[in-house]
């Protein structure tokens, strides 16, 4: 939606005065002003060529929270009605810019140094060499590759979410207590779901879940074969997100104009017929939707695996999340890990953009 | 009129179809519906259990086990104990207490802070330098697959130096940003169906556009910022991976709690049911009485 021109249209006769413009750009200015003079302070502190400063940046911090409400009350003393207006998105994108953009900066510094937090030297610039060590680490390319089945994994939850939502959108009694008890999994956390299940009810000797296959003939072992490892792994991220996709797709359903399913009922559609030829089509939106969120979601996908199998048997369910996890964690490769989770995330960003241009494009084309 | 329809064959036919299709929907949901609370049923009654009752794999209290309070007394939540003085408990509460306030004062921050920016995109045209109204909502919703990982280290860095490490208000800054595009997004959708009348009503009236936002729109949005702050309760509540990296004794939150005991080696089975059913308990509670709301908030972006 992009139109020209206010949607909320206001005319105000401003006239601001020359002194009241002085006032509020200095105060911009001189708060800018404060902050960089204690940031280049305490740089040179921290540097060890002064002895004035404070034993952490928090000053600092202080002195760029007062630049931003300085920024935000300059708008409206300097701009009157249109930075009124202005006031409603700048505090949103200032909080967003300075948690993400500054971090982002400097993230892509750390990414090529050889910092290591253990060592007491700090970070010293090494060039490409983690790039180097990157294209011969085995074990991030075997995440990375573990991440295209776990993204892949995304269509059996689309199908199970689908066919959830249409059979809540049926005509049932019991709707409410249905919707509440399918919605339930997606509440727990993920932290609590990797006991649950990955712990206690696959656990081989007494879990429930054991029991159950050993009755059926089988020995019971969940985690260890590479490829039932990660297969549970897909089975539990599944169980708590697959409620996300049904109540975006319920959500779509009970959207849909009933005239249309109506008029091919009394065309004489089979119910199949009725879903293949009108139903899915013009669901295909919300659907690409949903998908496109839970893919979003699903490759930050972490916590299950941290808790459950750390990574084994042998790296086959690790995500790069949980490996550069660990990396952090358990060697404080903090260069070298910062800088597969930077590819990581250029990776990503060329993924969803080639997707969503594929999707537009199919979009637009009748199917 | 039914007895004329009811003895010919084809209508039989027709009510056979009819029955197998109740059947076949029925059974699915029940067995979804099992899938769904057998694991919740398993924890909330493994945390009532003793060694042996797990080993012999009894399911039923009261018929095949006598529950006891074992698993809860390790977190010194049991009618013995209540009265009494317990460490447990008290390192149990703390925790309980900084997720509490973790996510309770990020999801506000960012439905205030979002609610603001997705009033505003929704209205006004913006020029920030060469971004326009899209480009800056793009902006806002793109951060939404930032992958945690990325920003964890700079933050852990950036933390230290501002000695926000293992501290509340670190976290809250983190959730904020995290839950963020998600509020925006939702409460895009629901401002752009407000109709613009109504403010232009306020305006004629007197009212200036923040008057007219805060007395007007606010109002009628509030069912969708409640569906957005429970949604983003939700996403804090369970948070782990900046948690388990930025936190070690003092903030630390309760799936942090709930992690670091499974990795001890013997899990108490009992204790870890107990502790996990008190972690998951607050939400279920919130998904029974408030599931409008949540289903509400993730349906806001799905359907235009």
């Amino acid at each position: 939606m992009n139109i020209e021109g206010d949607l909320l249209h206001t005319v105000t006769a401003d006239d601001i005065s020359d002194r009241r413009r002085r006032v509020g750009r200095g105060m911009v200015w001189g708060s800018a002003a404060l902050f960089a003079l204690l940031a280049t302070l305490q740089f040179a502190h921290d540097a060890g060529r002064l002895d004035v400063g404070f034993t952490t940046w928090r000053p600092v911090l202080f002195a760029y929270l007062l630049w931003a409400t300085c920024l935000c009350a300059a708008q409206v003393i300097v701009n009157g009605e249109k930075g009124k207006r202005t006031l409603f998105v700048l505090p949103a994108a200032l909080f967003v810019i300075s948690l993400v953009v500054f971090p982002l900066l400097f993230a892509l510094y750390i990414s090529f140094t050889d910092w290591n937090l253990a060592s007491l030297d700090g970070a010293q610039p090494n060039g490409w060499d983690n790039m180097r060590q990157m294209w011969g680490d085995a074990f991030y390319w075997n995440a990375l590759k573990n991440m295209v089945y776990y993204v892949a994994a995304v269509s059996v939850e689309y199908v199970i979410a689908f066919g959830l939502a249409l059979l809540l959108n049926a005509q049932i009694r019991a709707r409410k207590f249905f919707r509440v008890v399918f919605l339930l999994p997606l509440m727990l956390s993920p932290v609590a779901v990797s006991w649950m299940v990955g712990k206690s009810m696959l656990e081989v000797r007494f879990g429930p879940v054991s029991r159950l296959v050993r009755e059926m003939g089988f020995e019971p072992s969940f985690f260890g074969t590479p490829e039932m490892a990660r297969f549970m792994i897909m089975a539990m991220d599944a169980w708590t997100f697959i409620p996300f996709m049904m109540i975006m797709l319920l959500a779509g359903l009970q959207a849909l104009p009933r005239e249309v399913i109506e008029a091919s009922k009394v065309d004489g559609a089979s119910g199949w017929q009725s879903f293949k030829e009108v139903i899915f089509p013009l669901m295909l939106p919300v659907s690409v939707t949903a998908i496109v969120i839970r893919i979003i979601f699903k490759l930050k996908l972490a916590d299950i695996i941290i808790n459950v199998t750390s990574g084994g048997p042998g790296g086959a369910t690790d995500s790069v999340t949980s490996f550069i996890f660990r990396e952090y964690r358990d060697r404080s490769n903090v260069g070298y890990g910062t800088l597969l989770a930077m590819v990581y995330l250029v990776l990503i960003i060329l993924f969803i953009t080639a997707l969503l241009k594929l999707v537009s494009r199919w979009m637009e084309r009748p199917a | 009129m039914s007895a004329i329809f009811k003895d010919d064959a084809a209508s039989r036919k027709v009510q056979v179809k009819w029955w197998s299709s109740r059947v076949a929907i029925y059974g699915a949901l029940i067995l979804w519906a099992f899938i769904c609370l057998f694991p919740i049923y398993w924890t909330l009654t493994t945390s009532f259990k003793l060694a042996p009752d797990v080993m012999r794999g009894n399911m039923i209290p009261f018929v095949d086990y006598t529950p006891k309070w074992k698993g809860w007394e390790s977190l010194g939540l049991s009618p013995r104990l209540i009265g009494e003085v317990s460490t447990v408990r008290e390192e149990f509460l703390k925790r309980f207490w900084n997720s509490a306030v973790v996510a309770v004062s990020a999801s506000t921050l960012a439905v205030v802070l979002g609610s603001l920016a997705a009033y505003g995109l929704s209205r006004f045209n913006y020029r920030f330098g060469f971004m326009r109204n899209s480009d800056i909502s793009f902006f806002f919703l793109s951060q939404m697959i930032l992958p945690p990982v990325v920003l964890a280290l700079p933050f852990l860095v950036l933390y230290r130096s501002l000695d926000l490490l293992d501290s509340r208000i670190g976290l809250i800054l983190l959730y904020t940003l995290m839950v963020l595009p998600i509020v925006i997004w939702i409460m895009r959708d629901q401002f752009q169906g407000i109709p613009v009348e109504l403010e232009e009503a306020a305006l004629v009236d007197g009212l200036g556009i923040w008057g007219a936002f805060l007395q007007i729109v606010l109002p009628i949005a509030l069912p969708g910022m409640v569906a957005a702050f429970i949604l983003s309760l939700v996403l804090c509540w369970n948070e782990y991976f900046f948690a388990a990296l930025l936190t070690s004794t003092n903030a630390t939150t309760l799936p942090v709690m709930v992690a670091s005991q499974t990795g001890s080696q013997g899990i108490n089975w009992w204790s870890m049911a107990a502790l996990s059913s008190a972690a998951i308990l607050p939400l279920i509670i919130v998904a029974i009485f408030l599931e409008k709301y949540i289903i509400k908030g993730m349906a806001a972006g799905a359907v235009k």
